[in-house]
């Protein structure tokens, strides 16, 4: 090989990467480290006439007054919440898929309709839920009159309203864990399916113990993409409610953009502690599945 | 085939499976049915209390009155040009980092493929102070390119995974055989490697313009007025404007939606291939 191709090979890789690396870096990287230092700032938010940072350095304060702080609880509480609830699209994506294997005519249309919801905005989900849940003319609360005599308005209730937003939030994320089972079962092995059958296995016991094994690729990726959903939602909670009753539907990304840019005043430094605190507990999640993946790439 | 085909059971059991599938499918749209019937009922129907009848004739005029009274012509048409830029942009440039990542063994690969990765994963809280004031400073704020830069940056990481391991799975032979021939680097890119990547850059087109034209957040942060507003924004403010007026809400819920709606429907073999990349392996 001569000495000219080699360099070109050495230097290539780089002029490659240069464009979508800078723009990363500037973008995603540096920020999140320049939040990691504005956490332990009280900061408006503004410059002095010089263009000159005006924050205070207070250090771990941030973090000591998010404890003492009981919409930060109660927005940790509620993530918490989601985090639980929200995995429940993947039990009820995987029900779906499994009723909607089939090869009737038409059913390629059904699939796709079952996936409808997660092509639309959140915004528009979360509007489509509000009127759904309206009190007095809304589908949903006209059937709890129907069943139980008095209509609840899940929206205006603190006890329900956190959930009747979760609700909302599976809608497509179901239809999302759906369509990754659906192609999971397409790549199932027929032969394992078949032996299994001829062995008298069916229902539960097979579907347990030769068709999710074989679809834990999905399983994997469904988790990881739900968890991701439930902890970054901020648009249903801003749509359907605000945060409100009271604050009591709040959830971590809903409270921190609240504390760092809104009419409540312009604390940056105290909402950069809350998305540090976001950030902490999805880098546990976000670990495990690199982990994963740095695993696999090494085997090979 | 798991389970088993629904030919092989029982008559009674194939029309109940008939009769379920379109009874499931109504149920599961039902709040999405409602609002679109609600989008064409006329607001005399509403005032007299008719929410879930028939609509006494279909008011195709909420429609009209949502484009006469509000700027969502406008919001309409800037989601469209934040939207392109950055669907065009994010795929280019994940073209080349997928390809630098893929095809060299250098140094440090692995670990900027993985921060790619995971940069993709981070909460958008943690960027929004930094990226704000970075935008603010640059003069960006409450513009086109202020958000379709930011778009552009982020979709990267995502696009990045998926291009890397697309490239990675094309036979390397290819790009060997081409070396031998004393081929230039780009050159390889540009005639042996690209022309290969068309499904990738299909099915990434159609995702990265159904994420960016349903984002919210971004939209939020870095826009302010209905000269900048993608649609998404524009429709959670109009919300707070119509109180009540539901027929109109859904009128806008419906434009905001359609859109990518279209998206799904015209290019759905892509747009499930790219979703469901590492489901199967």
């Amino acid at each position: 090989m001569s000495s000219r191709s080699f360099n070109q090979r050495s230097l290539a890789p780089w002029l490659f990467l240069a464009p979508g690396l800078l723009m990363f870096l500037v973008y995603v990287i540096w920020p999140i480290g320049e939040s990691l230092l504005l956490s332990l700032y009280d900061w408006d938010g503004l410059y002095n006439r010089e263009g000159e940072f005006t924050g205070r350095f207070v250090g771990l304060g941030n973090f000591q007054e998010l404890w003492s702080d009981p919409a930060f609880v109660t927005s940790l509480v509620n993530n918490v919440l989601w985090l639980g609830l929200y995995l429940l699209a993947v039990p009820a994506g995987l029900l779906i898929a499994i009723f909607l294997n089939q090869s009737v005519r038409g059913i390629r249309l059904y699939k796709s309709l079952f996936f409808f919801p997660f092509v639309i905005s959140q915004v528009v989900v979360g509007l489509i839920f509000s009127w759904f849940y309206a009190p007095d003319f809304g589908l949903f609360y006209n059937l709890i009159e129907a069943v139980t005599g008095t209509g609840v308005a899940i929206l205006a209730e603190e006890k329900y309203v956190t959930y009747g937003i979760i609700a909302a939030g599976l809608w497509p994320q179901i239809a999302y864990v759906m369509i990754l089972y659906l192609t999971g079962l397409n790549n199932v092995a027929p032969d394992q399916v078949e032996a299994a059958r001829l062995d008298g296995a069916k229902g539960w016991r097979m579907l347990w113990y030769v068709i999710l094994p074989q679809l834990r690729p999905a399983t994997f990726i469904a988790v990881v993409v739900t968890v991701i959903g439930a902890l970054r939602s901020f648009d249903l909670v801003s749509v359907m409610t605000s945060g409100g009753p009271f604050g009591s539907s709040r959830v971590l990304s809903f409270y921190m953009y609240e504390q760092a840019l809104s009419e409540y005043g312009y604390r940056m430094g105290y909402g950069a502690a809350i998305a540090v605190v976001l950030f902490a507990i999805m880098m546990v999640f976000i670990s495990g599945f690199i982990w994963k993946m740095w695993r696999d790439e090494t085997e090979r | 085939m798991f389970p088993r085909p629904i030919e092989q059971t029982a008559p009674a059991m194939q029309v109940m499976y008939k009769i379920a599938l379109p009874a499931a499918l109504i149920l599961w749209l039902l709040p999405l049915l409602g609002v679109a019937v609600t989008s064409v009922r006329p607001a005399s129907d509403l005032a007299q209390g008719n929410y879930f009848g028939m609509p006494s004739y279909l008011a195709f005029e909420n429609y009209a009155d949502v484009f006469r009274n509000t700027p969502m012509g406008r919001y309409i048409l800037n989601s469209f040009i934040v939207t392109i830029p950055t669907v065009i942009g994010a795929v280019a440039l994940s073209l080349m980092t997928g390809f630098a990542l893929a095809v060299y063994r250098f140094r440090g690969n692995l670990i900027l493929f993985f921060m790619f990765v995971a940069g993709n994963f981070v909460p958008f809280q943690i960027l929004m102070v930094p990226v704000r004031d970075l935008t603010l400073n640059l003069g960006m704020y409450n513009s086109y390119h202020g958000l379709a830069l930011f778009h552009i940056a982020f979709q990267t990481g995502f696009c990045t995974l998926f291009m890397r391991n697309f490239i990675k799975a094309l036979p390397y032979e290819l790009i060997e055989a081409a070396r031998v021939e004393g081929v230039a680097e780009w050159r390889i890119f540009w005639f042996i490697v690209l022309p290969l990547m068309r499904p990738a850059i299909a099915a990434l087109s159609v995702l990265v313009f159904t994420f960016i034209w349903n984002d919210f957040f971004w939209a939020t942060v870095l826009t302010s007025s209905p000269e900048a507003q993608p649609i998404t924004a524009g429709l959670s403010s109009l919300n707070g404007q119509w109180v009540a007026a539901w027929h109109l809400v859904s009128a806008g819920s419906i434009l905001a939606a359609l859109p990518p709606v279209l998206m799904f429907f015209l290019m759905q073999k892509h747009f499930i291939a790219g979703l469901t990349l590492g489901a199967v392996k």
